[in-house]
């Protein structure tokens, strides 16, 4: 019954999609307040179906409704319940029709709190949003409709590959998703902008936050992904420069590019049309890596649902839209006011160089993702892109990035001078001075580049914190007070910089001092490895919901406290996973992972990680720092509400 | 020249829309592989582990069966290996050939996920791996009874790619008499 619902709500969601798409931008061209009004409703109409159809999916996974397909393809009953709600994303159609749901939920809250925004402005952001919409939702219902029926329906569904059965299936893919799709208000606004043909204060103030809302989840949902691939793949990587990976991390790059442009312009009114080309294109690229995951072009851990045939599908969308807003673009950009003068040596000119940076990096992760597409059509060989490459390309021009995104947030607006900006840095400078010299006197000169990297991380940490203390330093006459009145914008800047210190912390950890060992071991065998000693107390067996597992059960000691630690390796119905014992600890991780017995005992993997907790500690800060200044009063209110809404009203859904 | 420039972006898109559409229609799953309708070229493997047979092109006659070429440093054939799995507790016959890798890896790595395969040899050098051009890894190659190649999979088998593909293929070929 609930499948017949959702398919109702889907079908009703697609023809409202449509008449989102074309109502609201016929009404702004005309000046219709009527019909702009209709683009409101139909635009939180619509969030409210797509809710009830990813509802009654939902429900029928967990009810395990098998005359589903989808459903039956995808979960059993052996399966823990929050395992069977988070496997209604863990398919193709499902993971498509929770794409279509933050779409919506976007759309709808640009409908319910736009009322600030000039009628023609919102009116055409809502046509832009529909657009979008209605193709994914046409992608939906006519390729790959979540709602197929099964008959006879089966007793029992397949099972969900065990390494999905994770709480990283919980988060990681919704998060992800809200941060591509967070990506298409940015983008809805700037085809909305070139449109009118150009950008007033309110613009300005409502782009970023939208930003901000996509690049706070889509921060989570990477670092959620990597911690993911790290205890549940059972090797302790952490990132992989898999096609699919980059596919994420290039909207990453250029959302954070876009944030720090969209923070010009709101300021300063500069940057204008670089701003909305930066929007269209981190949309765009959000749009490539679901193509990307779907089409099956590129070989990749992520290969679910391959199917070229989509592929072409999903194409014709990025087609249509990137190529519309592109065209719109350089139409329309031209002519738009470039915005205020700034002198090359300040703040915005921190962020330019800052932007550059950025765009290089995405460009180098680009090139490096698809050159074996293009290689292999212009030349016909094969070539396979992995981490050397990015080892050379990306890291030489990631490192400058990090040494100045220091000096931005020191810099004054308009103009300023290199002197002031030396004197106040003197402190982190000193800091980061100090760490290099005992980082070259611990690690010794032959490691010189652990040392500078150790440095950098200092100086980053350090660059953060001065920012508020600089401040308070300055009003230390009241400090209570002027610690009160610091903005929480401030708090966010000094947080998302400190975070990508901790990540680089994390990272210099691990590629330097990283090792590990293999070895067989029989129980009441001890070993001695990475200034611990390991002794592996038992070997036994034990039984999970819908698994068994080998557990063997250690106890280490030589690091503090003695605790113990327990590694599994469980087999489901179909295949076996490995479930590493990890013990997490500021200085550095250990990893072990049990292998095949071997005549009473086991194969043993140790990996000691030094730091790498920090990986994720920083990607999070960084997140926290996002949320901070979203939260920031500035962003909220700012602009004058709308003085009278007279016919604007949503019409109430009858 | 400002005006130009605004039109980068945009020729840009349309160049790399048009590499992706030409990718697409020469998707390296369904490019053909050069052995098809012949038999694989002769080799003889060591097994990964000294007690257990290796694995030699006469040993892949006689029924339909799949030559699966996997690696333990391979992350996609991580995600094939469940499908492999259940693919052997249907009665499919598989062979592996662990290419590229060191023995002991890939022993390991079988150990660690199970093995789906009846015999497995071990193309350390990936000699083997060329005279078959095999491009990477995870690929399969579906055999008849004759021992010829009749079909090649790039890319790991999803559960979708056999029931859609594969699967009809061998219930093909085991009908074939």
């Amino acid at each position: 019954m609930s499948a017949e619902v959702g398919q109702f709500a889907l079908i009703l969601a697609f023809v409202l999609s449509l008449v989102q798409a074309t109502t609201p931008l016929w009404g702004a061209h005309r000046g219709d307040s009527v019909l702009m009004a209709v683009g409101r409703s139909a635009a939180m109409l619509q969030a409210g179906f797509v809710t009830l159809a990813f509802g009654c999916l939902a429900v029928a996974y967990m009810a395990g409704d098998f005359s589903v397909a989808l459903v039956a393809a995808h979960s059993n009953t052996q399966q823990p319940l929050a395992y069977r709600f988070a496997a209604t994303w863990g398919s193709h159609e499902g993971s498509m029709l929770l794409w279509v749901l933050i779409l919506g939920l976007y759309g709808g809250a640009v409908a319910r709190f736009g009322g600030t925004l000039r009628e023609t402005l919102q009116a055409r952001v809502l046509g832009v949003q529909g657009v979008v919409g209605s193709m994914f939702l046409g992608f939906l219902l006519f390729t790959s409709n979540p709602f197929l029926r099964l008959d006879p329906a089966p007793l029992e569904g397949t099972e969900l590959n065990p390494l999905l059965q994770d709480p990283g299936l919980v988060f990681h893919p919704p998060m992800l998703y809200m941060g591509y799709v967070g990506f298409s208000v940015a983008f809805a606004f700037s085809v909305a902008a070139l449109i009118e043909g150009r950008v007033d204060a309110a613009w300005a103030r409502w782009v970023r936050p939208w930003v901000l809302a996509a690049w706070v989840p889509l921060t989570i949902g990477i670092t959620l992904g990597s911690l993911w691939a790290y205890y549940e793949l059972g090797w302790g990587g952490w990132w992989f420069w898999d096609p699919v990976e980059n596919a994420s991390l290039m909207p990453w790059l250029l959302g954070t590019a876009l944030l720090h442009s969209a923070l010009v312009l709101e300021r300063r009114g500069a940057l204008v049309s670089w701003t909305i080309l930066l929007a269209i294109l981190t949309f765009s690229l959000s749009l490539i890596g679901t193509f990307l995951v779907r089409s099956g072009l590129l070989t990749s851990v992520h290969a679910f649902a391959v199917d070229p045939q989509r592929g072409v599908y999903i194409l014709g969308i990025i087609a249509i839209t990137t190529g519309a807003a592109l065209g719109l673009y350089a139409w329309r950009a031209p002519a738009m006011r470039s915005g205020a003068l700034f002198a090359p040596f300040s703040r915005e000119g921190g962020i330019t160089l800052n932007n550059l940076f950025l765009t290089a990096l995405t460009a180098t992760v680009f090139l490096g993702t698809f050159s074996p597409v293009f290689i292999e059509l212009l030349r016909g060989d094969k070539i396979s892109v992995g981490p050397p490459y990015y080892a050379r390309t990306f890291t030489p021009l990631a490192i400058p990035l990090l040494f100045l995104s220091v000096f931005g947030p020191m810099l004054n607006w308009k103009r300023d001078a290199l002197k002031a900006v030396a004197l106040r840095l003197r402190v982190p400078a000193a800091i980061a001075g100090a760490v290099l010299l005992v980082g070259l006197v611990t690690v010794g000169w032959r490691h010189l580049l652990t040392g500078l990297a150790l440095g950098l991380a200092a100086w980053l940490i350090a660059g953060a914190l001065a920012i508020p203390i600089r401040r308070w330093w300055a009003g230390r006459a009241h400090l209570w007070r002027s610690i009160r009145t610091t903005p929480l914008s401030v708090f966010g800047l000094c947080l998302a910089h400190a975070g990508v210190g901790l990540l680089t912390l994390g990272i210099i950890g691990t590629t330097s001092w990283d090792s590990d060992k293999v070895l067989n071991m029989q129980p009441g065998q001890s070993v001695v490895f990475a200034g611990r000693t390991l002794t592996l107390e038992a070997l036994d067996l034990s039984n999970g919901p819908n698994y068994q597992a080998r557990q063997a059960r250690f106890t280490v000691t030589g690091e503090g406290r003695p605790y113990n630690l327990i590694s599994e390796r469980r087999v489901y119905a179909s295949s076996q996973t490995t479930e590493a014992a990890i013990h997490v600890s500021p200085l550095g991780n250990l990893y072990v992972s049990v292998g095949e017995e071997v005549g009473g005992g086991a194969v043993v993997r140790l990996w000691s990680h030094p730091l790498i907790v920090w990986i994720w500690t920083g990607g999070l800060v960084m997140a926290l720092g996002g949320l901070v200044s979203l939260c920031d009063r500035r962003l909220r209110v700012g602009v004058a509400a709308r003085a009278a809404t007279p016919v604007a009203r949503p019409v109430p859904a009858t | 020249m400002k005006r130009l420039l605004a039109f980068a972006p945009v020729v840009l898109l349309v160049a790399v829309l048009i590499g992706f559409l030409v990718g697409l229609r020469r998707d390296p799953s369904i490019l053909p592989s050069q052995l098809i309708g012949k038999p694989l070229p002769a080799f003889n493997l060591p097994p990964l582990q000294p007690t257990q047979p290796g694995l030699a092109s006469v040993d892949l006659k006689g029924e339909p069966m799949l030559l699966n070429v996997f690696a333990s440093w391979c992350v996609a054939c991580r995600i094939e290996h469940p499908t492999l799995l259940r693919l052997k507790a249907d009665g499919v016959v598989i062979h592996g050939l662990d290419w590229k890798d060191e023995a002991a890896d890939g022993a390991r790595y079988l150990a660690d996920h199970g093995d789906p395969f009846i015999r497995t040899g071990n193309d350390r050098t990936g000699r083997t791996g060329i005279d078959l051009g095999v491009s990477g890894v995870p690929e399969t190659f579906v055999l008849d009874r004759q021992g010829r190649v009749r079909h090649r999979q790039v890319g790991p088998i999803t559960p979708e790619v056999w029931t859609k593909t594969l699967g009809p293929l061998m219930a093909r070929l085991r009908a074939e008499s």
